[in-house]
């Protein structure tokens, strides 16, 4: 499903060397047309692969202007369907569109913590560098591995 | 220096200890750990991603769920099911020392903030933004395989690359940048020294020089031709921006590769790719062909076929596709998942409320990990419990984390029993010294999954500290100068800036070929003469050696390939990579005279598995200066019991 940029919605992210989407694509198939040479469109993104897309929908949920959407692969899906999410901090909203017109809406949380709040060390044991070539890693003590011996039939 | 140029880029030289190539699981585990053991020493480290760390890598779409859990499983029956699902011939050092160690990766994803699916006390299950007991302080997964559990993994890589990144400190990564030789030392061969690369956002080249580094950028995709050729083509079931960089890297600096001739040929839903998991093990659904039969049971029989390997409990992946495709090649196809019966039978026991959690579940599914199989759905008017969904055999991937275990062959645990052999020195280490890998870089193992390449990247990484402390006063020096290497990288953009005003139409000229054009070739000849979809997975050695005939034509013509921007220069060198990679599972392929993988590839001059001949490793290496492949026999040994075929 190659992603799409909606013109009238893309505002370039406001004249930033870089946008959202391109920050964001794996792939690196998003681009800023500056000068509008590439689409008509100056200063809006646009999908330069969309045959190389995953469908992945980074761009579609990191866009600020929701100005991101899917169109389903030409060459594979009828038209007419839909698949829009909307991110939040601790869930994502997902609406589904059938060709029929059937409509399907969930929400799933996406994480426990806040954004940007991991304290990656807080609490963590300090190393031993003894145990630097020893199995085990600095939160889990060669002690505490688990495992039966008695199965490694070559010891 | 002035301000690079389209033809005349910056070059910019760092020297770092630890260089870590890759940002996906295994690069944010191995960061994890590295920078605490690295406190209060003067080591230096730098992460080099050719992406954005928040989305790269295979988690970077996310995933509904963790499948390498043990719990109260003992890593020795873990090995047992990777060998015995990749046909007997992993390393159980490896798959062993991944097993002890995984579960403390998936605690620390908890604690930062994954939401991971619980089981009440009474039986039933809640996704992970309810609460109840941690993992770790015994609060029980929902488990929808012996090893899988269930998450709201939609910001899992976000969360991962999160830790990561504070851990490094900002100045410590490097992103966008795609990294695309590896160099060796002047003084020592044998040793790695440096790594270019080149900014797909900026004029600029990067020159590093190290003592150590992490190879970890992922298996390899799109080197066949897809079964979607238009707009589908990006579509692959692995992520289509794996482009065998580490196999064609490690390979070129000298390091052995190992079982390059496995492969990876899922059985998923026709299309959209979207995973069959949950739906075979949490919804206990069957396949069956157009009739309704359930080819399982019906063609049980041709499991007897390869023993020991079909006889398990779960028979290996590749014999499961070997009794689908049996199906559809004696003509009663489409193959369906019966996604109506599943959800009925469940139907049946579940309240309304838990009936609705279910069909939500589900969608999750999807929405989690492949959201084009949800859109196939909405074009198709697909809801799963009213018409059943066609699974197709895909494409063939090359990968070590997942179901496969092609890669690179590394130094393993030495408190475990294994053979000296596979054990020298620094745990995580190829056999080119100071270079390490993990996830799907490491050979000979599989099933690591996402929480596997994380905590196989954590043990990289103490490998790569013990390996600097010991190396001190070693100073690294290339043994290529910079102005030839940057000459190599951007021949590409030479070639185009000299020859672009040739013709009228720029992609059409006789002294260059475009990166795309290179890439549809190759998918022509993988898929023509190496076992890709158009002959039903099959080769033997002629079609092999039109192969690789046509390969090194094509390595060749490689060298005209043409960059008109740096997008299209990132281009080029991944498919530089995906040559050298498809050469590799040629070679191996050729090599090895028997059918291994019935159902992933079939040798049809040599259509069993020989356990007597052909139960052992291959091993391959490549002299980048005469551009050829040398391959050997390596001894295979079980290092926990395993049922044989008698």
């Amino acid at each position: 499903m190659p992603t799409f940029v909606r013109t009238e919605k893309c505002d370039g992210c406001k004249g930033q060397d870089k946008t959202a989407c391109m920050y964001i694509c794996p792939h690196d198939l998003m681009k800023l047309d500056k000068d509008g040479s590439e689409t008509g469109h100056a200063m809006k993104a646009f999908n330069q692969e969309p045959e190389q897309c995953w469908e992945c929908y980074s761009c579609i949920k990191i866009c600020p202007q929701n100005a991101i959407e899917c169109r389903a692969y030409a060459d594979i899906v009828p038209l007419g369907g839909s698949v829009q999410p909307l991110r939040g901090s601790d869930s994502i909203m997902w609406t589904i569109k059938f060709r029929n017109g059937t409509m399907k809406r969930f929400k799933f949380p996406i994480r426990t913590t806040p954004e940007g709040s991991i304290e990656p060390y807080a609490d963590k044991p300090a190393v031993n560098m003894d145990d630097l070539d020893s199995p085990g890693l600095f939160t889990l003590k060669q002690s505490d591995l688990k495992g039966d011996k008695s199965q490694l039939i070559c010891l | 220096m002035a301000e690079g140029t389209f033809g005349n880029p910056e070059i910019i030289e760092e020297e770092v200890d630890i260089l870590l190539i890759g940002g996906g699981m295994a690069c944010c585990g191995a960061a994890y750990e590295a920078i605490r053991w690295m406190e209060g020493t003067d080591i230096t480290i730098k992460l080099v991603d050719k992406a954005a760390m928040d989305r790269s890598g295979a988690v970077a779409q996310g995933l509904s769920a963790i499948n390498t859990y043990l719990g109260d499983n003992d890593p020795a029956d873990y090995a047992r099911m990777v060998a015995n699902d990749l046909m007997g011939i992993t390393r159980d050092d490896l798959a062993y020392d991944l097993g002890r160690h995984v579960d403390d990766s998936v605690h620390l994803f908890e604690e930062w903030g994954l939401p991971i699916w619980k089981t009440d006390e009474n039986g039933e299950r809640h996704d992970g933004s309810k609460g109840g007991a941690l993992l770790k302080d015994g609060g029980k997964p929902v488990r929808s395989g012996k090893w899988q559990i269930m998450i709201n993994g939609e910001s899992y890589k976000w969360i991962v690359a999160e830790a990561a990144k504070k851990a490094l400190g900002t100045d410590n990564i490097q992103e966008r940048v795609f990294i695309v030789k590896l160099v060796n030392d002047k003084n020592d061969p044998t040793k790695v020294a440096g790594a270019v690369g080149f900014s797909v956002r900026e004029n600029k080249i990067y020159v590093y020089k190290f003592k150590a580094c992490l190879l970890a950028a992922g298996g390899c995709v799109n080197l066949f031709r897809p079964r979607s050729v238009g707009e589908g083509t990006g579509r692959a079931w692995y992520p289509v921006w794996n482009a065998g960089s580490t196999y064609a890297m490690a390979a070129e600096a000298g390091a052995e590769l190992t079982m390059m001739e496995n492969r990876f040929v899922p059985a998923r839903f026709k299309d959209g790719y979207g995973p069959v998991g949950a739906w075979f093990l949490l919804f206990k659904a069957k396949a069956t062909n157009a009739v309704g039969e359930v080819y399982m049971d019906k063609n049980k029989e041709m499991l007897k076929d390869y023993p020991p390997y079909g006889l398990a409990a779960v028979p290996a992946s590749c014999l499961r596709n070997h009794l689908m495709m049996h199906e559809m090649k004696e003509g009663r196809g489409p193959i369906y998942m019966d996604t109506p019966t599943a959800l009925g039978d469940l139907a049946k026991t579940l309240s309304k409320r838990e009936l609705k959690h279910l069909e939500a579940e589900a969608w999750e599914d999807f929405l989690d990990m492949c959201i084009g199989q949800a859109g196939v759905w909405a074009g198709e008017n697909i809801e799963p419990e009213k018409k059943a969904s066609e699974l197709m055999p895909t494409e063939p991937y090359l990968l070590g984390s997942h179901s496969g275990c092609c890669g690179i062959w590394v130094s393993g645990p030495t408190d475990l029993g294994a053979p000296k052999e596979w054990s020298w020195g620094y745990r995580s280490m190829t056999t080119t010294n100071g270079l390490f890998t993990a996830g799907d870089g490491v050979g000979a193992s599989g099933h690591k999954f996402s929480s596997g390449s994380h905590a196989e990247g954590r043990l990289a990484a103490k490998g790569m500290i013990k390996y600097v402390k010991d190396n001190k006063d070693w100073k690294p020096e290339l043994d290529t100068p910079v102005e030839e290497l940057v000459a190599d990288i951007y021949q590409p953009v030479k070639t185009f800036l000299e020859h672009k005003d040739y013709s009228t139409a720029i992609d059409v000229n006789p002294n260059y070929i475009t990166p795309k054009m290179l890439q549809f070739r190759l998918q022509k000849i993988m898929d023509e003469y190496c076992a890709g979809v158009a002959t039903w997975y099959q080769t033997n050695a002629h079609m092999l050696a039109v192969c690789e005939q046509k390969l090194g034509v094509l390595k060749e013509d490689a060298a005209k390939m043409r960059a008109k921007d740096l997008h299209e220069l990132l281009r080029a060198w991944e498919n530089y990579h995906r040559i050298i990679t498809a050469e590799a599972h040629m070679k191996h392929i050729q090599f090895r005279e028997e059918s291994r993988y019935p159902g992933f590839y079939y040798r049809m001059d040599y259509n069993f598995v020989d356990e007597k001949n052909w139960k052992c490793f291959v091993n391959s290496t490549y002299d980048k200066k005469t551009k050829t492949w040398s391959l050997k026999k390596v001894p295979h040994v079980d290092l926990v019991s395993k049922p044989t075929a008698a």
